[in-house]
Order: C-alpha cells, then sequence, then structure tokens
C-alpha cells in the first residue's frame, strides 16, 4: 500500500484507500434515464449504492388536482410512456367506478387487446435495453423490429405510437375495424414463430448465462417487503398478478397463465418476462377471437363529476402492480390524487441488491428491474 | 486442462454457432427500414398531426363558430381563439386561431369537443424550424378567407 501522499489522485473523491465515489448517472445510458445512482465503491465492488431520484418531477399529482378528470387522461400516458395504455386503463376504470359508468362490452375487449400489445412492445424494449446494458447489440434490433409492428398497429387505432390517449370513460375514442384484428392476429402468428429466435439467440447464450445466472437475487421472503410486482416479483416464485388476484376487465374471462420463475436472478426477471410475451399473444388471440359487435362507447356526462368520496383501483401494467387513490369532494376537479407506481416499489431493493456486487453486474440488475424513470420520479 | 474446462470451450462454441445461424438468416431477409426521406412509411388514417381547421364546403371559410370549447378542453392551455360576429349573420366567426405547438401533447380532446367538427388533425408530420415563434403561435387560419373581411388571412 502506498501512503496517500504517494497515492495517485484520481478526479473521483478518494475516501479511504482504493474507496471512491462514483456517481452512475444521470446521464448514463445504463440507467435508463434520468437517474443519478451514487455509488461507493471499493476497487471494482459496490459498498453502497444510493439511489438519487427527482431528476424527472413532474409533480403529476399535484398537476392532476388542478385539472378536470377528462384533462388528466393524456397526462396518464406521460408517467410511463411504455405502457401508457394500461394507465390509461387505469385512471378511465377508477373513473367509472366511482361514477358507476357502463362500459359496452367491445370496448372492454378492445381495451385489452391494446393494453396486451402495448405490453409485448414494452418488453420488447426491455428486453432490447437489458441485452445492451450487458453489451449485445443484435437482439436489440430484434426486439426493434418487431416493436415497430405492434407501434404500427397501435398507431393506426389511437394516432400515436407511443404516448396513447385512447380509452375513454364509458369506452374507448373510437371503433376499430377489421384491418386492425387481422393485423393483430398476423402478429400473433409471426411472433409464435419469432420467438423461438430470441431463444436461441439470446437465452442459450453461454455468456447471457454467465451474466445473469445467480445475479441479483431476490429471496422470496424480501419480496413483499419491499413493494416489489410485475416481473421482478414473479421472478422470485411469487404468483400474483393483478390481472388474477383482482380482476378487473374481461380478465376472468381469458385463459392464461402467469409465469413464475422460482430462482428470483435476472434471468428469472428475464424468462418471466419472455413468457409472458406469449402469455399476451394468447390473450390477443382470445380477445380477437371473442371480439364482440356492438357500440364502444355508452352515454356519459359531459361534465365528470364523481360522488363526494374515495376510491383506488389497481392494474397490471408491464412493470408490475398499478394503484391510483382518488379523493373526490363532488366537483369536477380531482381533490387528491395518489399513484402508487410499481417502478418506483422496485427501485427500492436496488440498493440491497447491490450491496457486494460487481459494477458491470450492478448494470445487469438495474436493467433487469425495469424501470421507466418518469415513473419513479412522476 | 481437464474435462470440465473442454465441455466450456465446446458449448461455446456450439452457442456461437446458433447465434450465427440467427444472423445470416436475417442477413438475407429484407430489411424492415425505409429511407428517409426518398422514401416515406405509409401514415395510418388516424395520425395525429397538429390540429387545423376544417374548411365549410360551401362558402370556403372556416367550419369554427369560436365557441371556445376546444380551448376549454385543451389541458395544456395551448389554443387561443377570438371571435366576432359578422353584420347580418348568426354566428361568429373567429378572427384569431393561435395554436401553440411547443404545449401541445396530441391528446386530440380539442378535436373531439368542437360542436361542429371544426377541427381535424393534419398531416404533417416532419416539422422543423429555424424559430420557435413559429410552432408557439400557430396561426391555423392561415390560408382561409374570412366574412369578416372577406381577404385571406396573409401567411
Ligand atoms: S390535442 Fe390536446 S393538447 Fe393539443 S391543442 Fe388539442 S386539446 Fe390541447
Ligand atoms: S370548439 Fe370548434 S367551433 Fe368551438 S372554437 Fe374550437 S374549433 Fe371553433
Amino acid at each position: 500500500m502506498f501512503e496517500s501522499e504517494t497515492a495517485p489522485t484520481y478526479h473521483l473523491e478518494t475516501v479511504e484507500d482504493n474507496q471512491f465515489v462514483l456517481n452512475l448517472g444521470p446521464q448514463h445510458p445504463g440507467t435508463h434515464g434520468v437517474l443519478r445512482v451514487v455509488l461507493h465503491m471499493d476497487g471494482e465492488y459496490i459498498l453502497t449504492a444510493d439511489p438519487v431520484l427527482g431528476y424527472g418531477h413532474r409533480m403529476q399529482e399535484k398537476i392532476a388536482e388542478t385539472m378536470t378528470y377528462t384533462q388528466v387522461l393524456p397526462y396518464m400516458a406521460r408517467m410511463d410512456y411504455l405502457g401508457a395504455l394500461s394507465y390509461n386503463q387505469a385512471w378511465v376504470c377508477l373513473i367509472e367506478k366511482m361514477c358507476g359508468l357502463e362500459v359496452p362490452r367491445r370496448a372492454e375487449y378492445i381495451r385489452v387487446l391494446c393494453v396486451e400489445l402495448n405490453r409485448i412492445a414494452s418488453h420488447f424494449l426491455w428486453f432490447g435495453a437489458f441485452l445492451l446494458d450487458l453489451g449485445a447489440f443484435t437482439p436489440f434490433l430484434h426486439a426493434f423490429a418487431d416493436r415497430e409492428k405492434i407501434l404500427d398497429l397501435l398507431e393506426s387505432v389511437t394516432g400515436s405510437r407511443l404516448t396513447h390517449c385512447y380509452f375513454r370513460f364509458g369506452g374507448v375514442g373510437a371503433d376499430v375495424d377489421d384491418d386492425f384484428f387481422a393485423g393483430a392476429q398476423a402478429f400473433v402468428d409471426h411472433m409464435r414463430q419469432h420467438l423461438p429466435t430470441y431463444h436461441s439467440l439470446v437465452t442459450g447464450n453461454v455468456i447471457f448465462q454467465e451474466r445473469t445466472k445467480d445475479v441479483g437475487v431476490i429471496l422470496p421472503f424480501e419480496t413483499w417487503g419491499y413493494g416489489l410486482s410485475g416481473p421482478v416479483l414473479r421472478g422470485s416464485g411469487k404468483q400474483y398478478d393483478v390481472r388474477r388476484s383482482e380482476p378487473y376487465s374481461i380478465y376472468p374471462e381469458l385463459d392464461f397463465k402467469i409465469p413464475v420463475e422460482q430462482s428470483g436472478d435476472c434471468l428469472a426477471r428475464y424468462l418471466v418476462r419472455l413468457r409472458e410475451i406469449e402469455e399476451s399473444l394468447n390473450i390477443i388471440e382470445q380477445a380477437v377471437a371473442g371480439m364482440p359487435d356492438g357500440p364502444v362507447r355508452s352515454k356519459v356526462p359531459k361534465i365528470i363529476k364523481p360522488p363526494e368520496g374515495e376510491a383506488a383501483m389497481a392494474v397490471e401494467t408491464p412493470r408490475g402492480e398499478l394503484m391510483i387513490y382518488l379523493v373526490s369532494d363532488g366537483t369536477k376537479v380531482p381533490y387528491r390524487v395518489k399513484y402508487r407506481v410499481p417502478s418506483f416499489a422496485n427501485l427500492s431493493i436496488f440498493s440491497h441488491l447491490a450491496r457486494g456486487q460487481l459494477l458491470a453486474d450492478v448494470l445487469a440488475i438495474l436493467g433487469s428491474l425495469d424501470m421507466v424513470i418518469p415513473e419513479v420520479d412522476r | 486442462m481437464n474435462w470440465s474446462y473442454a465441455q466450456n470451450i465446446i458449448t461455446g462454441l456450439v452457442s456461437l454457432v446458433k447465434g450465427m445461424q440467427v444472423t445470416m438468416t436475417t442477413m438475407l431477409t429484407p430489411s424492415p427500414t425505409v429511407e428517409w426521406p426518398s422514401e416515406t412509411a405509409p401514415l395510418p388514417p388516424r395520425f395525429r398531426g397538429h390540429i387545423m381547421l376544417v374548411a365549410d364546403e360551401s362558402t370556403g371559410f372556416a367550419r369554427c363558430i369560436a365557441c371556445g370549447a376546444c380551448s376549454r378542453a385543451c389541458p395544456s392551455n395551448c389554443i387561443q381563439v377570438i371571435g366576432e360576429k359578422p353584420e347580418g349573420v348568426k354566428k361568429k366567426s373567429p378572427t384569431l386561431f393561435q395554436l401553440d405547438f411547443t404545449k401541445c401533447s396530441l391528446c386530440g380532446l380539442c378535436v373531439e369537443s368542437c360542436p361542429v367538427a371544426a377541427l381535424a388533425y393534419s398531416r404533417d408530420y416532419a416539422l422543423a424550424g429555424p424559430d420557435r415563434q413559429v410552432y408557439s403561435s400557430m396561426d391555423l387560419l392561415t390560408g382561409f378567407a374570412s366574412p369578416l373581411t372577406e381577404q385571406c388571412h396573409e401567411l
């Protein structure tokens, strides 16, 4: 060991011998957005990792208190831009629940169809980004080529590619045509053929296995305490999915499984997501086959004024359980809105997982949690 | 050098070959991208560009009656409408219809709220300009004749 006088000074703050503080982010491709992680490191090992949040804070809850119920709708898509339709769904379902509005069955089917397409698109983007974190570039291009097909489909229905604002209170914005159903079915057939490519390209790859197996293990007993949900939770052997445990919309009538993996590592979370894509394909197929005819929007009052009181609604977004809690004072603007977002809860376990890991593994762990930072900061 | 070491090499090679197979097949399939701007991908019919006013077929004037419903519906306060009643006509006509496109979230609430269907989405997507002003105060009445002046708004 050198004495500190002779020790080389890095641009990094030297804390003790071989120990230093490294700022990961806020503008680092590995953190997928403006998340900053302060890493206290000893050589290449992490001593502590503290996420610093709030770079993308936009006061979404406060904004909602100044808007009418309809005007809040476009803001939903800005929180989780990858699962915009799930957020749309949570908000419209919540208001429908509070006001007791009817939703035509065709509208429910269209909603589920769109939400599941959106879920697959989100998982594809995660797949590409996660593998980029691990240093593989090609899978990213494959995933994006397939995601493009979904975006084109959704664009033909909602008019936008990412920040959809399509669901309305009591139904959906506009009816869909047969081309869309044909397109969705064609996409399902295409993916069934193409998914094995993903597995042969990535899942079986030795380097990938080495990088993800037994990395960032979340033990089953830790999951509830951290409030985990979504694929992160199901990767640790807990079979919990809001679509089954607190069913909403038409999910009880559909036949799909909740994929669960036992090992709790990054590989498990990866496998859960890939299997979720398959299950979503099943749901899409069933929704297309069972699509009823009829109206897509019921008669709703022009100005939405939920009765005084409070309500909560939970939905399963691609990242986990989203719950919106609403207090209404009977006027046309919400009194208080609270979003319980999945990414935020999932991020809370990160410091615990990162401790004692190598820097490269920490990026894999961060990637496997699948976060959308605007959703964390909201 | 033991057996498990050799086994590792073999598994590694097998997984490499599998990966290369995918690469090779993809190399021979047509590319999904188009060379913009010489080619463009088709726009879906519901494409949402910035909003624009719709002309009344019989008169050629903008259909808008300056009721202000769109500007009240907008969550981001991007629309500014001022109207006047021309002499001898029942309905108002807009004298100013300004859109702040820099704030617009393309949510479509304005289009839905219009009682006379006077708003539509344009199909303009290649938007770029040297000046912020061009988009922060877009004059949507540009190109429309108005019953108030009987003249085209200047570009
Ligand atoms: S699309 Fe939405 S944000 Fe844009 S002007 Fe219309 S109401 Fe406002
Ligand atoms: S709602 Fe329609 S008619 Fe009323 S001001 Fe807007 S564009 Fe004009």
